[in-house]
């Protein structure tokens, strides 16, 4: 007997799952969906980021069957091989990782604060909180700062965000 | 994780009464910080009462002009809710400082007051802790203790309460309200809900078992400026060292609370009393009794010159 059922990129699945199993291993473990990536599992490195009703959240600190109903959206959900997200043209072009081990993460972040910020939702480092935020540097950096890259190519990354903000604008 | 069975309520009366009739019951909300714990088995529940689904997630204006959060409110809506980012700043600043995007989307405005320490020996259940296992001594005050608390600290416990937005809404004299199993309602003023660690610091607050925060309600707002400034190790997605909280008005007035010193948000009546004389009068107010060990006492000057900080950026 399913105990949740929800819809990753599209395609509802039921499931029947241990209450203990979090949203990431359900989406690894069980749809062998392994775009989305175990880190810390501990909600502090953002490598399992995926969206949940258009919000981007860490899906290791959740329980699957906390998202009856819910719509996600991972990684394979954006683009494929064939039909590339404009951002992860942009990461592939701006060389905005190394491992890759982040990049799933990094790269369903990046959607979700476009979307944020167009939604008009302050950050820390807006000057003004009654403002319209702007996709500058200093704003995405703050925005993506739960998205760890012990590589380290935060600059290339900043790049190709800016580089789909500024094509949007 | 310890095995739990799972219950989705669907009104606060039916979440209040579970929680009373099952022994090991917990409620969960956005989850970050329960779950987290769970996974190193810090929190053991038997039971989680999922709570997401109890429609406590408005924000409405009060009869008296002042705001009711629903207990469920995300960080993120709350931070960017127009009303909040105009009239209540200081709110917004502090809960942008917090945490990362991918938590504000999760954490609610209860679970956010409920957060457990970050203390690192708390964490590790190798080590003792009075706070998770009550009675069996304190790593910390030997320890490494250069994050810990400076103020009403105990022999059995230095750890600080760590949300940014509760200091906010101390300085808001916010008010909590709950529900009991009993369909008792009650309201608590901020002030009074977070317990000094004394010789029990495994109780944290003043919620009975099974006590339901179902709002935040602020008061009127009172104008002036609103500044938050958080200190940390860098220079976003970390807890703070020391942060300050301030609504400063024109005449020189004003409140001030203090983050990452305490069991709880610090404020002093007499300290806010001295805002027009300075950061030095008003830093002296708020640590008077300060107990700092020799890795944390670099805490109390800094509080002073973050204050001071608050000051000069209230004045442009």
């Amino acid at each position: 007997m399913p105990n949740v059922s929800f819809v990753v990129n599209g395609t509802r699945h039921a499931l029947d799952l241990d209450t203990r199993t979090t949203l990431l291993d359900a989406l690894r473990e069980h749809l062998h969906l392994t775009g989305s990536k175990k880190g810390c599992d501990h909600g502090q490195c953002g490598a399992c980021t995926v969206m949940v009703n258009g919000r981007r959240i860490n899906s290791c600190l959740t329980l699957a069957v906390m998202h009856e109903g819910d719509a996600i959206t991972t990684i394979e959900g954006l683009g494929t091989p064939e039909h590339l997200h404009p951002l992860q043209r942009a990461f592939i072009k701006h060389d905005g990782y190394q491992c890759g081990y982040c990049t799933p993460g990094q790269i369903v972040s990046a959607v979700a604060v476009l979307d944020e910020i167009k939604a008009g939702i302050p950050s820390h480092v807006s000057a003004d909180l009654n403002a319209v935020p702007q996709a500058v540097a200093a704003e995405l950096r703050e925005r993506m700062s739960g998205n760890i890259c012990r590589c380290g190519a935060y600059s290339n990354i900043v790049e190709a965000i800016t580089e789909i903000a500024e094509a949007k604008a | 994780m310890r095995s739990f069975t799972y219950q989705r309520a669907h009104s606060p009366a039916e979440a209040a009464a579970s929680a009373a009739q099952i022994a090991g019951a917990k409620f969960i909300a956005g989850g970050t910080n329960l779950l987290d714990l769970m996974k190193l088995e810090i929190e053991t529940p038997a039971h989680l009462i999922d709570v997401n689904g109890l429609k406590l997630d408005q924000i409405e204006a009060t009869a008296e002009g002042g705001l009711r959060i629903g207990a469920l409110v995300r960080n993120t809506d709350l931070a960017a809710d127009p009303r909040v980012r105009r009239d209540y700043g200081l709110l917004a600043r502090a809960l942008l400082a917090g945490a990362s995007g991918q938590l504000r989307n999760k954490a609610t405005t209860a679970g956010n007051l409920l957060q457990r320490t970050r203390c690192p020996y708390f964490y590790d259940t190798n080590q003792p802790c009075n706070k998770r296992k009550a009675g069996s001594g304190c790593a910390a005050i030997r320890g490494f203790s250069r994050g810990h608390a400076v103020l009403g600290v105990s022999e059995s416990c230095i750890a600080t309460q760590p949300s940014d937005m509760a200091v906010a809404m101390m300085a808001l004299d916010a008010t909590i309200e709950t529900l009991r199993a009993d369909g008792a309602s009650r309201a608590i003023p901020i002030a009074e809900f977070y317990h000094a660690p004394g010789d029990t610091p495994q109780l944290e607050t003043v919620l009975a078992a099974g006590e339901l925060i179902t709002a935040v309600t602020l008061p009127k707002p009172i104008g002036g400026t609103h500044v938050y400034h958080k200190v940390r190790d860098r220079a976003s997605y970390a807890f703070a060292l020391v942060s300050v909280g301030a609504i400063i008005q024109r005449d020189g007035s004003g409140r001030v609370a203090l983050g990452g010193v305490a069991h709880k948000p610090w404020r002093v009546a007499s300290a806010d009393a001295e805002m027009p004389r300075g950061a030095k009068a008003v830093a002296a107010r708020l640590l008077e009794g300060a107990k700092p060990t020799a890795e944390n006492a670099f805490k109390l000057p800094l509080v002073e010159r973050t204050l001071a900080a608050v000051l000069r950026e209230a004045r442009v």
